[in-house]
């Protein structure tokens, strides 16, 4: 079997995790937003189990787990959000939504 | 009875809580009027009863402390709220109380009908109270407590008719005047007494006195302690340079200028002195200065006296001068001749403000000497009652005052130097003067007052108080006669306020002359000056008026001087108080206040507002503005680990 080398991994995870931050600062729409998000996420779980793998060590694996969860129960959560967004704006720009201040 | 001692300081408080808060209510001036004098003649009784209880005693146990409770402990500080039952407190507190209840009955008939009644009332109790506590404390705490309070009644009551003009300005700046000239002696007290504990450790009479007279402290000490507690004794007994709030303060009523501003508070200054007289006779050169500023305050004060036309002016004046005369004695080192002066003061002084009180009030304000004239016709016994008054404080031989000024004279003669006794005697006869130059202009003559008015006795509530008082004036003195006149018995007051002066007496190693002979001499020469004095005030003011008026003609300048008090208000007015205006107008209002402090609070208001109006451009709302910043601080903070790894 042919060993991918951890490096690949790392640069791979980067660039999934830079075009999510990216992503998050640039795009206005909600729905593309919390994909980018998702992206972040799944970035930090490809390094967490390329390092597991490297290290021979399953603690990376078990925390993998564990950031699903979480990502599944924001996705619930967030997407609630968005609705509730459009609701009241009939639409999902982010832009929009500026009482923060308050 | 001594250990009760406190009733007589309670029952005017009682007087003064019951008149202030319910006063306004009753308004019946006959129960205001009984509850305000009646608790001073309560307090006047316990003090009698202290009294002859204290004569009982032997000599050398005739000073009692009474300890209520303990007031202040700061470390080494122990303050107990205690009275001193001495001879020298229980006489000042006869005389406080016994003048100070006839002046309260006096005061029912003389303010009759005036709307602030009860307030006058309870003003003049709570007067008395702070008074006794001035008089009976144990410590030199509760004595400034009485001294603050007297000052505060002192300024409650000269500015009793608050809406009223006074002379060039209104009454409330003559009360103001007062206090603050006050203020200026008070200060000069609390440093004495800072300094008294600094050297003494303690502040209690008994303690400091001993501590005085067997600590090894030095003379300089001495001299700052006495010259710090001595000004604080010019500021309240009006002596030179403090005296002028007294002259403003006639704004008063006229039963506070006799009660406060003669008999009683003004006579705080002399008590002090004589009650630290050890401190005092350990400062030789601080006791010449006292002797010097007494005699320097007693001549001129006389002097200016000669020509006011005020009634009221001519007899503050006489007050700030007979002041003199005491600090003359207790500068000399006869404190008991200066309280004995205090005494048959407080009677004939009294009593001539009451007369002249009697005399305005029938005269309906008038106070100008000038425009009265053959009163004796309609008030015959103020007539009779103040002339009695005007023969004792002019040292007539045997009234109350010949005693008590021949006293003063002698020692200031016979302990002092000659120059005293003559400046001194100078001073009785012109005191002699104007007193009957007023009787003569007032009493006596022809009439000067308009038809429109129409002069009469007071009633019987002024007359009585007027009686009684006349006869302590003339017999008050034979508590205190001579021992070259009694003989065996020697001076009864003097042996009786001896013991409280012994450590005193027995430090002050002056040369004392006992020559009876140049005693008698003196007394008699004194007497013959001032009933000269007397015969030719009389004959000038009745028969001669043109006399008067060439001689004012003739010293223009000098009657110009004395006529504008030497000028001394607009001198103060010149060097003190208008550059204390413009620097606290210029510098400390228009610069200190409203530059710095003024800025530095808008200032940082300003500041707070600009800021705030840059920052809050930080907070647009739109949450990716917040990430984009997150972002850019994570990258820095990762980018500044990475260069520090």
């Amino acid at each position: 079997m042919y060993n991918i080398p951890i490096e690949f991994y790392l640069v791979l995870s980067a660039v999934m995790f830079a075009i999510g931050v990216t992503g998050v600062l640039i795009r206005r729409n909600a729905i593309v937003i919390f994909m980018c998000i998702e992206l972040m996420l799944n970035s930090a779980n490809l390094t967490l189990v390329a390092f597991s793998s490297y290290l021979g060590n399953s603690i990376g694996q078990i925390f993998v787990f564990f950031v699903m969860t979480v990502a599944a129960a924001e996705a619930a959560v967030g997407l609630a959000i968005i609705i509730a967004i459009f609701r009241n704006k009939l639409n999902v720009n982010i832009d929009e939504m500026n009482i923060f201040k308050w | 009875m001594v250990n009760y001692i406190y009733l007589a300081i309670l029952f005017p408080m009682f007087g003064f809580l019951f008149n202030g808060i319910f006063g306004h209510k009753i308004k019946n001036e006959k129960i205001i009027g009984i509850i305000g004098s009646g608790t001073v003649g309560i307090s006047f009784v316990i003090s009698l009863v202290t009294f002859f209880q204290l004569i009982n005693l032997p000599p050398d146990q005739r000073s009692v402390a009474v300890n209520l409770f303990s007031w202040l402990n700061i470390g080494s500080l122990h303050i107990n709220f205690g009275y001193l039952v001495d001879p020298l407190s229980i006489t000042m507190s006869l005389i406080v109380t016994g003048v100070g209840f006839l002046i309260h009955v006096y005061s029912i008939g003389y303010m009759h009908g005036d709307k602030g009644f009860w307030r006058f009332f309870s003003y003049l109790n709570l007067f008395i109270f702070a008074m006794m506590n001035l008089i009976l404390g144990d410590n030199f705490v509760v004595l400034f407590l009485g001294w603050e309070g007297v000052g505060l009644c002192s300024y409650l009551l000269i500015g009793f008719w608050y809406d009223r003009k006074f002379e060039k300005g209104t009454v409330s700046q003559a009360a103001k005047k007062a206090f603050i000239v006050n203020r200026i002696g008070d200060f000069g007290f609390l440093l004495g007494m800072f300094l008294i504990f600094l050297t003494f450790d303690s502040l209690n009479f008994k303690e400091v006195f001993l501590r005085a007279n067997s600590f090894p402290v030095s003379e300089t000490t001495f001299s700052f302690i006495a010259l710090f507690l001595f000004i604080g004794a010019a500021g309240k007994s009006a002596q030179i340079p403090l005296f002028i709030w007294l002259p403003d303060a006639m704004a008063g009523p006229t039963p506070v200028s006799a009660l406060i501003h003669a008999a009683t508070m003004v006579t705080a200054g002399v008590y002090m002195l004589s009650r630290t007289a050890i401190i005092f006779v350990s400062a030789p050169v601080i006791m010449n200065l006292v002797a010097v500023i007494g005699l320097l305050t007693a001549f001129f004060a006389a002097t200016v006296g000669l020509v006011q036309n005020d009634i009221k002016k001519v007899l503050a004046y006489s007050t700030v001068s007979q002041l003199g005369y005491m600090f003359l004695a207790a500068g000399v080192g006869a404190f008991s001749a200066s309280i004995f002066h205090v005494m048959t003061h407080a009677f004939f002084k009294a009593l001539l403000f009451l007369g002249a009180g009697s005399v305005i009030h029938s005269m309906h304000e008038e106070q100008n000497i000038q425009h009265y004239g053959n009163l004796k016709k309609y008030m015959p016994v103020t007539y009779v009652t103040f002339t009695i008054a005007a023969f004792a404080i002019s040292g007539f031989p045997g009234l109350s005052g010949f005693f008590s000024k021949d006293e003063i004279l002698w020692n200031a003669y016979s302990k002092g130097n000659w120059i005293f006794w003559i400046i001194g005697m100078a001073t009785a006869m012109m005191t002699a003067f104007y007193m009957f130059r007023l009787v003569s202009l007032t009493f006596l003559g022809t009439e000067r007052f308009g038809h429109d008015h129409h002069p009469h006795e007071s009633p019987k509530l002024m007359t009585v108080p007027l009686s009684i008082l006349a006869v302590l004036s003339v017999i008050g003195g034979y508590i205190g006669i001579p021992a070259v006149i009694s003989g065996e018995g020697g001076n009864k007051f003097e042996e009786f306020l001896k013991p409280v002066y012994e450590n005193a007496e027995r430090k002050l190693s002056s040369f004392s002359n006992d020559s009876h002979f140049e005693e008698i001499l003196l007394m008699v020469f004194s007497a013959l000056l001032a009933m000269a004095a007397i015969y030719f005030a009389y004959y000038v003011y009745t028969r001669k008026n043109e006399i008067a008026e060439k001689t004012s003609k003739a010293f223009k300048g000098i009657y110009t001087l004395l006529f504008n008090k030497y000028y001394i208000d607009e001198l103060y007015e010149t060097i003190i108080v208008k550059p204390i205006q413009s620097v606290s107008e210029k510098f400390l209002w228009k610069f200190t206040d409203n530059k710095i402090i003024d800025g530095a609070v808008n200032g940082t208001g300003t500041m707070i507002s600009k800021s705030s109006s840059i920052f809050r451009k930080f907070q647009s709302g739109v949450a990716q503005f917040y990430a984009i910043v997150m972002m850019v601080g994570i990258a820095l903070a990762l980018f500044w680990i990475i260069i520090s790894l």
